[in-house]
Formats: structure tokens, sequence, C-alpha cells
């Protein structure tokens, strides 16, 4: 038994470790925003918040800010939309080349970003449509689709299959099943993709940084400091961009727990 | 229908489009610094018989293998104690907390660790302490492989606990009690029962490392440029995107062959036992 005892203890303590090592850089981010140090190390220097002042002075960081919720409220209802789309009609209907149809929105993660890059700035400068916001937003709307639809696809798998049936024969239109009985039903997946697309939008740097031209987001600023120097600017921007995308993970996540324990189907 | 066809158009438009159009600018020609029409093998020429290419190509295949795994044996310890030793709720309570750097920002976290990692940084400050460094630690291979592993490692622990903790425990009480020692029992019957998930896991993290240019040029210096160094020059610098689509393909050749590969692997068919 005492045996036991140890090893969990050893594993508790690895862990521990490994949880270290992957929340370090956001905890240490945290940290030396608020701190004085040019070149930030310990023993820590003076609570400053001379680095928050800077770049709330900066009109490119408000600028990006306002692209960068731009750009990621519209891709989230966008990628929603597709990912909803796909996600019911993988539920509902069989046909043929299923598998393909399928691949066709899940794939866009698996491809390097960077290649996603290159491709899209030469497409879309093809069709005229780069150096806009609306390019990032369409880039996007196709990166993040595949996670609004595996949200709401687990979702309607909790469905009762009759529901929707019921519905019809109570002599609801298609079109009223769906806004008063799926629609509903899905709701805080729907909420849970929303706030999932806008966060991995928010985060997304490569391909907001090639096809962007001129209108860059906030990760593309960040992006461009990096490339001069050290300069813990950046570790408030991170900070800013660390409290954005971590609320909307945990909501993500929150709506999508706590419907999952309410009815435990 | 109606539910299909504005998707199907939609990423046809928008996902297919673009890579078919890369593969295609492969063979356009640069001319006057402005991209022109044409059906050349000049790029493919010029890339292919180039030594930095196919050193960067080798590199790069090694440090992306390297980086998945070391994800996947620093991520097993813990991915087994979540799945074997954790309570459920526990478990649930780490995916959860695990999700949430795997969703934002990797940039910021990476420059968060040329920061920790740096000369004077808090680790060789740290290391100081001890009387030992100070150490180089950008600029270096490790110095990719933490930021990798900054990428990978959430990723892996989540994929190898789901794949562990969907084992029927039957089964591993079953090796116990027949006698079999706890590494073997991990080994012999934990590890093929999840194989398909590890598998797969070890598959994410070598396409997350493979495409990956922030690790490697921020924290690894770019001194051996990988794949996706090499592409971000030729587009950025050199305007010469015909070459940075050569480039492209090939890697994306690479990760099919890798995950066909894979996939084949996880999905064989047992040997009748």
């Amino acid at each position: 038994m005492n045996r036991v005892r140890v090893s969990n203890w050893v594993f508790a303590a690895y862990v521990l470790a490994v949880f270290s090592f992957v929340f370090a850089p956001i905890l240490f981010s945290l940290v030396f925003s608020f701190n004085s140090q040019r070149f930030p190390t310990i023993p820590l220097g003076d609570f400053s918040t001379e680095w928050y002042a800077k770049i709330f002075a900066d009109p490119d960081v408000w600028e990006a800010a306002l692209n960068s919720l731009i750009v990621s409220a519209s891709a989230a209802v966008l990628a929603t939309f597709l990912g909803f789309c796909t996600a019911y009609s993988d539920y509902r209907y069989n046909f043929r080349f299923k598998g393909l149809y399928l691949a066709l929105i899940l794939l866009p993660p698996t491809i390097p970003l960077i290649i996603m890059a290159l491709a899209m700035l030469a497409w879309l400068s093809k069709l005229g449509l780069s150096g806009q916001l609306w390019s990032i937003i369409i880039a996007h709307s196709v990166l993040t689709a595949p996670f609004a639809m595996a949200v709401i696809r687990l979702r309607l798998n909790q469905m009762d299959p009759d529901l929707e049936s019921a519905a019809w024969n109570l002599g609801g239109s298609e079109w009223q099943t769906m806004r008063h009985v799926i629609l509903p039903f899905c709701r805080p997946a729907i909420v849970s993709a929303l706030c999932l697309a806008a966060a991995v939008s928010f985060d997304e740097f490569a391909v907001a940084w090639f096809v962007s031209g001129l209108n860059k987001t906030v990760p593309v600023i960040i992006l461009e400091i990096v490339q001069g120097n050290i300069d813990p600017q950046v570790n408030a921007i991170g900070t800013f961009v660390f409290l954005v995308s971590i609320t909307l993970i945990v909501l993500a996540q929150v709506f999508f727990i706590s419907r999952r324990v309410k009815d435990p189907r | 229908m109606t539910w299909r066809l504005p998707i199907i158009l939609w990423q046809l438009l928008f996902f297919v489009g673009p890579l078919l159009f890369m593969v295609a600018i492969s063979f356009y020609l640069v001319k006057n610094y402005r991209m022109t029409e044409a059906f050349e093998f000049v790029n493919w020429q010029k890339m292919l018989s180039r030594n930095y290419f196919w050193d960067s190509y080798w590199y790069t295949l090694f440090i992306a293998s390297l980086s998945a795994l070391f994800a996947m044996l620093i991520a097993f310890p813990a991915a087994y104690a979540l799945a074997f030793r954790a309570s459920e709720s526990t478990r649930r309570f780490a995916i959860f907390l695990l999700i949430i750097p795997f969703f934002s920002s990797y940039l910021v976290r990476t420059f968060s660790w040329y920061v920790i990692l740096a000369e004077s940084g808090v680790v060789n400050a740290a290391l100081g302490y001890l009387g030992l460094g100070p150490f180089k630690m950008l600029n270096t291979h490790f110095g990719t492989l933490v930021g990798y592993l900054t990428l990978t490692l959430p990723l892996a622990v989540i994929l190898q606990t789901v794949s562990m903790a969907n084992i029927d425990r039957t089964l591993v009480e079953a090796a116990r009690n027949l006698g079999c020692t706890p590494f073997a029992t991990v080994w012999r019957v934990v590890v093929p029962l999840a194989s398909t998930g590890l598998i797969v896991a070890m598959l994410f993290c070598f396409i997350l490392s493979f495409g990956d240019f922030v690790a490697p040029f921020y924290l690894g210096g770019s001194q051996e440029p990988t794949l996706p160094i090499l592409i971000l020059d030729t587009t950025k610098s050199g305007q010469q995107w015909p070459r940075a689509a050569v480039v492209a393909v090939m890697m994306m050749v690479t990760l099919f062959a890798v995950a066909f590969a894979a996939i084949a692997f996880a999905y064989r068919k047992r040997a009748t036992r």
C-alpha cells in the first residue's frame, strides 16, 4: 500500500512539473509586464505600470485592437454558421462522398499555417481580395470553422433523434423545427463555438500577417515588435492577449460543460 | 443539399482554391519582380538542386520528429497518472486547464520563453545561485525544442490521457493479478491498447512542429533555417512566391506521406493473437 502512495506522490509531482512548464510562459509574461526592468530576470525589479502606459498611449496598438476585435468577431460568426451547417448536415443526412465533404471542412487546421498563409496570400491577391480586413476574416473563417463544427456536432450527438420527428409530426415545418427545437437545443454549443472560434482567430498570426497588408491585428503588431528587439511592451500586450483568449476559452468550456451536467443524457 | 451547397462552395473557393493555386504558381515565372503565368519547371529545378534546400529539409524532418518524440515521452507519465491514478473530476479539470494554453497565443508564449531562457534570464539567474551556468539556451536546438514543446505538450497530454482513460481497466488489473510487473503492464497492455490514440497524438505533434516557424526563428535563431523559415524568407524578402510555393508543396507532400503512413499504421489489422 505504501508503495502505491509513494508512486502517487511521484506522479503528482511529475504532473505538476509538466503543468508548470506549460503555464510558465503565461505566468512569467504576466509578472514581467509589471516589472520595471528592461531585461526582466530574477531578482525582479520594481513594480511598474510603465509598459502598460506605453501601449495604452500607442495609437497603433489601439488600431490593432480594434482590427482584431472586428476580425475575430466576424470570423467567429462566419465560422459558427459554417460549422453549424456542416454539423447539422452530418447529423441529419447520409449522402455519397460524405467523408470527402467532412474532410473539406475539417482539414484546414492540419495544414501548417505558414502554407495556408502563402496559399491565401497568392490566391486572394489573384482574386483582388488581399490587403483588406475581410481578407483575414475570410481566411480565418476557413481556419476556425472545424472547431465550431466539432463543438456543435458533439452537442447534436446528445440530442434525441426522435425530437425532430416529433416536431414534424406535430405539424412543425422544417424551418420551424429548426428554429424552435434544434437551435435552442444547440444554443450552449453555439455560444461555445463562437467563443472558441473567436479565440483561435484572435491569436492567429501567420495568415493574418501575410494577407493583412496594412491592416494589422494585435498578433501581427506583436510579431513586428518582437522582430526588432526585446521590448517589455510585448509582455503588456501579451498579458492583454492572454486575458482575452483565456476568457474566451474558459467561457467556451463552461458553456459546454455546464449544459452537459444539467441534462445528463 | 441546401445545407451543404454553401459550405462546399465556400470551402472550395477559400480552402481548396488557395492550395491548388499554390501548386500552380510553383510553375510560374518571376519577371521584373512580377509573377507571370507560365508552366516552367525552373523554380523546381532551382530549389531542388540547392544544397541549402535539402539541408533544411532533412533538418526540419529531424527536429520535428525529435520534438514529437520528446513530447510523447514527456507527456506519457503525466497522461498515465491522469488516466489511471486521478479521479474522474481531477482528470476533467486537468484537461480543462490544458485546453487553455493550447488555444492561447503561442506567439506570446514563445516570446516569454525568449526572455526566460536569455543569457541573463530567469533560468540562468536561478542556476547562478546554485553556482551553475550561465548556459547558452537561445539560438540552439534546445531553444527550438522548448518552443515546439510549448506548442505540442498540452495537446500530447490531452490526447494521451483521453486514449488511455478509455482502456478497459479490468484488462490492466488482470495483467497485474497474473503477475505482470508494473512496467511490463504499461508496455505490453496499456500501450498496445491505446496505440491508435498514441500514434495520432504523435502525428499531431509532428505536424505542429514541422509547420511552425516561430520556435526555430526566435528561440532557435534560425541558424539552421527550417522549411517554414525558408518559405517566410522567400516570400517576404525576395518576393519569390513561386519558389516559396515549391517549398510549401514539398512540405505538403511530406506531411501527406507521414500522415498516411501513421494512420495506416495506427489502424492496421492486428495479427490474430
